[in-house]
């Protein structure tokens, strides 16, 4: 056998790429198949059902459950303001009555004769999808929301936090091996989506956030620059949702690393233009990798790509990255596919390959611990 | 006979064929291929035909028909195909469930047993005293997409008011189902049946798909889980394998209905317990999870493990442990900061392997972390009954013992069953042993063993059409026995005497010693070798019969063989950095970790 199977991360100067944009329950979409849109226009709203608020009426007015209904001056549908009266005891003779009162603004949503309790349904809270990057709408999926397509540079990194955003491409680095340090950052990079090289230290990040950068792209991150970022230590790589005031995107892990080369290029050939960013991860089952997008006028590829993992096929001289140490991080191509498993420092029996570093040399690595470069 | 057995995770489908030889079931052939259940194919059956393509390719019989199905050959026939295929899957995260009780401590806990005897991951137990305020309750409803709920609550002809009210809180959250659309939400009810009538009401107009079993607390001192666990399997096939991609057309192609994995691996340890009359710990630690199953006096329990695993979940093994408690049982020099780098790099790219010596070293001194968060949630959660009154002397009120009122109890354990990658496809048989050993502590007399390639969770569904089968090659070919551990309880002090000990065979000693507290010493007996230990522990150390009193035990030989542990339980390490890798370093050179250690 001379080939194997593995993951690998897409790196693409010029691609179809196409993003669905949908709303989490139905809606309205506002969008039309053939609209051109920006990534920050409106393509889908809708609103989602208000908090609920539990009331024990029964046992605040000290009635039985089954005695509550005759005694709610509010009725299902009702609009209610907080501490508005909703029910109230018959007292004795019409004296010493004891109340009910709202505890939230909404509308009454039921009465229970079991249990004696009121639920109150606060108002909905609109929600809206916009279009992430600029392009046509190629499709429309009623209600639910629609496809923008778009000819596009496409990177994607290994890991991200921090969810969707979008500016111009700034360079903060000249070449792929420098870090991203403070001095590095200025005052014009605000709302710019800055790349770097090497690893982003903390201090870059904190100023990055205090100018207002909308997002950073380094080759690395130290974990324990991530976990300041955070406050806590990450657990499992399930991300987008942070509210850090920034999206981090890293293409190639943690610890010091350089970006490869041909990611770095490509970022730099396309500095000034304006790109979309998801520092989103999801390392489970549907694998889910940040991603930067680079709306280009044209394309001069018949690739599409789609937020989703990718995967191919190695091949001797399939450019690949070593994802492990001893070698992790080191970029060469594939220069022999052994048939037969052999046995690794560690004990372990596993199939390998040797790759041909950068420099010329040549290793032995498992092939669980390299990937694709793909393009 | 011929079967064909497939269990689809969530990367890799398995395959294996199961043959009767000269009138014995034995596992002949294993194949495997990636999961298809993901874009862009999106169809489970791909998979499945990819792995039995495979498995035909080495067998040498045609098992995949043109149109890719599973060839099933006429009764009595000798030609193509099989006789029986069957599967499990956890593909698509599995079965994920909400469950909901009156009473955390009693009907809520035996809702979320139900759930996960079936096989289920609980996202989460909604209790009306779980010390969360109605609102906040409502919210996380809210949030969660499970694929089912189970609600209970209330014994018979006791009150019913307050799982009313828990179910009035949960129908207006209007929980949404993980897919979307259309799905309508099922919801198990499994409590007082006096409500049945208010809970139809409640749930009628709230777009569930309600359905009502037996109450599973039918009284404070009976726990009823069948008919809700059964119910669940139901529902798992109706509505969510219905609707996870290609499930449809693989529902057709089985025997006998696909069952969750980790419920098939539950049902073939407690086959294996009522079988030979013992008491099973097994555990299945994963990329992302850990299952734990027990089964002691006749009692399973189940749990999940949801974020400790070795390789989604290892960064929070590290974290919930702490770097220190996972690096105390590496005796070779490390650097903490670029061991934490790594361990977010494996985090990310979870598929990497050890390559190097010191790797596979701190691998496994993770894994021993996160197996012992999770027996130590394993044993709080398998606890007797409670809510029952129960008499008490005055010698159980100054009983304060760890695990107090679990059933899991080590001295009492008599076999443990290791399953999962870093345990299966550890390089050498004494990394598995000592790991086990390190994680667990089992005291007494324990035999330990490894599923060979993981193929419980086939042997589960097979067990529900062909018990024999499934115990044959339980037996003959699943298990790889490794050894036994004789260790006593109670602490002992470093370096002053523990116990002694003779191992005896049919022909002679094998071997004999005195160990110190803080020894263990590694006696081999191969495969099939039977021979007596006697162990005689020091005042305050018990080997089940008592403090000093010597107990011997009939034991069978392993792949590694009989290690004598005078460690003490629990297990401590010297307090100075020095003195832990000089004894870690002893330990590992005992027990012939490493080639050459």
């Amino acid at each position: 056998m001379t080939k194997a199977y593995t993951p690998g991360l897409k790196v693409s100067a010029s691609t179809t790429y196409r993003v669905r944009r949908l709303l989490p329950v139905p809606g309205d979409v506002r969008v039309q198949v053939g609209a051109r849109v920006q990534a920050d226009a409106v393509i889908a709203e809708t609103f989602l059902d208000g908090d609920v608020f539990p009331v024990k009426a029964a046992s605040l007015l000290g009635v039985p459950p089954g005695e509550l209904p005759p005694l709610m001056l509010k009725q299902i549908g009702d609009t209610v303001q907080i501490g508005d009266v909703i029910a109230q005891s018959k007292g004795i003779f019409g004296m010493m009555r004891t109340q009910a009162k709202s505890t939230a603004a909404g509308t009454i949503e039921s009465i229970s004769g079991t249990t004696g309790m009121v639920l109150l349904r606060g108002p909905q809270t609109p929600v809206q999808v916009r279009a992430f990057v600029c392009g046509e709408v190629v499709e429309v999926m009623p209600r639910e929301g629609a496809v923008i397509e778009t000819p596009a540079a496409f990177i994607q990194g290994i890991f991200g936090v921090g969810g969707e955003s979008w500016g111009p491409l700034v360079a903060a680095a000249a070449q792929p091996a420098e870090d991203l340090t403070a001095q590095r950052i200025t005052p014009a990079m605000k709302g710019a989506v800055v790349f770097a090289g090497g690893r982003m230290t903390a201090e870059a990040i904190a100023a990055a956030r205090s100018v207002g950068v909308a997002a950073l792209v380094c080759g690395g991150i130290d974990d324990a620059d991530l976990k300041d970022v955070l406050g806590h230590d990450l657990g499992v790589a399930v991300t987008g949702s942070e509210r850090i005031g920034i999206t981090l995107i890293v293409t190639e892990g943690f610890g010091s690393i350089a970006m490869a080369r041909r990611t770095f290029d490509l970022l730099i050939s396309l500095s000034g233009k304006q790109a979309s960013v998801n520092g989103a991860t999801q390392i489970r089952a549907g694998v889910i990798r940040p991603e930067i997008t680079v709306p280009l006028a044209e394309c001069s590829s018949a690739s599409v790509a789609s937020r989703g993992a990718t995967a191919g096929l190695l091949h001797v001289g399939t450019p690949i990255r070593i994802i492990r140490d001893p070698y992790f991080g080191l970029i060469g191509s594939v220069s022999c596919l052994p048939e037969k498993p052999e046995v690794l420092a560690s004990g372990s029996l596993a199939r390998v390959l040797e790759v041909k570093l950068e420099d010329g040399t040549h290793v032995t690595v498992p092939r669980a611990n390299v990937e694709l470069m793909e393009g | 006979m011929r079967i064909v057995a497939t269990d689809c995770g969530s990367t890799t489908t398995k395959a294996i064929l199961i043959e009767e030889i000269d009138g014995v079931f034995r596992q002949t052939f294993r194949a495997e291929a990636p999961t298809t259940v993901e874009e862009p194919l999106a169809d489970v059956t791909i998979g499945v035909t990819n792995s039995v393509t495979e498995l035909q390719e080495l067998s040498g019989y045609t098992l995949i028909a043109d149109d890719g199905t599973v060839i099933r050959r006429a009764a009595g026939s000798k030609g193509d195909g099989c006789d029986v295929y069957i599967s499990t899957s956890s593909a698509g995260g599995g079965l994920q469930m909400m469950v909901a009780g009156v009473v955390r401590e009693m009907t809520a806990e035996s809702a979320k047993r139900a759930a996960l005897g079936a096989g289920a991951i609980v996202m989460d137990t909604i209790a009306s005293n779980d010390r969360r305020r109605p609102h906040e309750q409502i919210q996380r409803i809210r949030e969660l997409r499970p694929d089912m709920v189970l609600i209970s609550g209330g014994t018979d002809g006791g009150d019913g008011k307050k799982v009313v009210e828990l179910a009035e809180l949960i129908a207006p959250a209007r929980p949404r189902p993980r897919f979307g659309g259309e799905y309508r939400l099922p919801l198990i009810f499994a409590g007082n049946k006096a409500v049945r009538g208010d809970i139809e009401r409640i749930f009628s107009a709230e777009g569930f798909a309600l359905s009502i079993v037996d109450n599973l607390r039918p009284t404070l001192e009976q726990e009823n889980l069948g008919p809700a666990r059964e119910r669940i399997h139901d529902v798992f096939l109706e509505h969510v394998m219905a609707h996870a991609p290609g499930y449809d057309k693989l529902i057709e192609w089985t025997n006998a209905p696909i069952m969750p994995t980790p419920g098939a691996v539950g049902d073939i340890l407690q086959t294996i317990a009522r079988e030979r009359k013992i008491n099973v710990v097994g555990v299945d630690i994963g990329g992302a999870t850990t299952d734990l199953f027990s089964v002691f006096g006749g009692v399973f329990n189940r749990t999940v493990s949801a974020n400790l695993g070795m390789s989604y979940s290892v960064s929070n093994v590290c974290a919930e442990a702490g770097m220190e408690q996972v690096l105390r049982w590496v005796h070779l020099d490390m650097d903490e900061r670029e061991l934490r780098n790594r361990v977010k790099n494996k985090m990310i790219r979870p598929t990497t392997i050890p390559q190097t010596h010191e790797a596979l070293v701190f691998e496994q001194a993770v894994a021993r972390e996160a197996l012992r968060l999770a027996y130590a949630q394993h044993r709080a959660f398998a606890t007797k009954l409670k809510g029952v009154q129960q008499q008490r002397t005055v010698g159980d009120t100054f009983r304060q013992d760890e695990g107090a009122g679990s059933i899991v109890d080590p001295m009492l354990l008599d076999l443990l069953v290791a399953s999962g990658g870093v345990l299966s496809h550890a390089p050498r048989f004494e990394q598995t042993f000592l790991l086990m050993i390190d994680s667990f502590e089992p005291t007494g007399f324990t035999e330990i063993a490894k599923d060979s390639i993981f193929m419980m969770p086939h042997l589960g569904v097979l067990a529900s059409i062909n018990p024999r089968a499934a115990m044959e090659v339980f037996e003959r070919d699943c298990l790889v026995p490794l050894g036994w551990c004789a260790a006593p309880k109670g602490d002992v002090r470093i370096g002053k005497p523990a116990l002694s000990f003779e191992l005896r065979g049919a022909s002679g000693m094998i071997a004999q010693g005195t160990l110190s507290g803080g020894q263990i010493r590694l006696v081999r007996l191969g495969v099939g070798e039977r021979a007596t230990l006697e162990v005689r522990p020091e005042r305050g150390l018990d080997m089940g019969a008592g403090a000093g009193k010597p107990v011997s035990r009939t034991i069978e030989g392993g792949q590694v063989g009989v290690l004598i542990d005078a460690r003490g339980r629990p297990l401590h390490f010297p307090a100075d950095h020095a003195g832990r890798r000089t004894m870690v370093a002893s330990w590992v050179q005992a027990a012939e970790v490493y080639e050459g250690a």
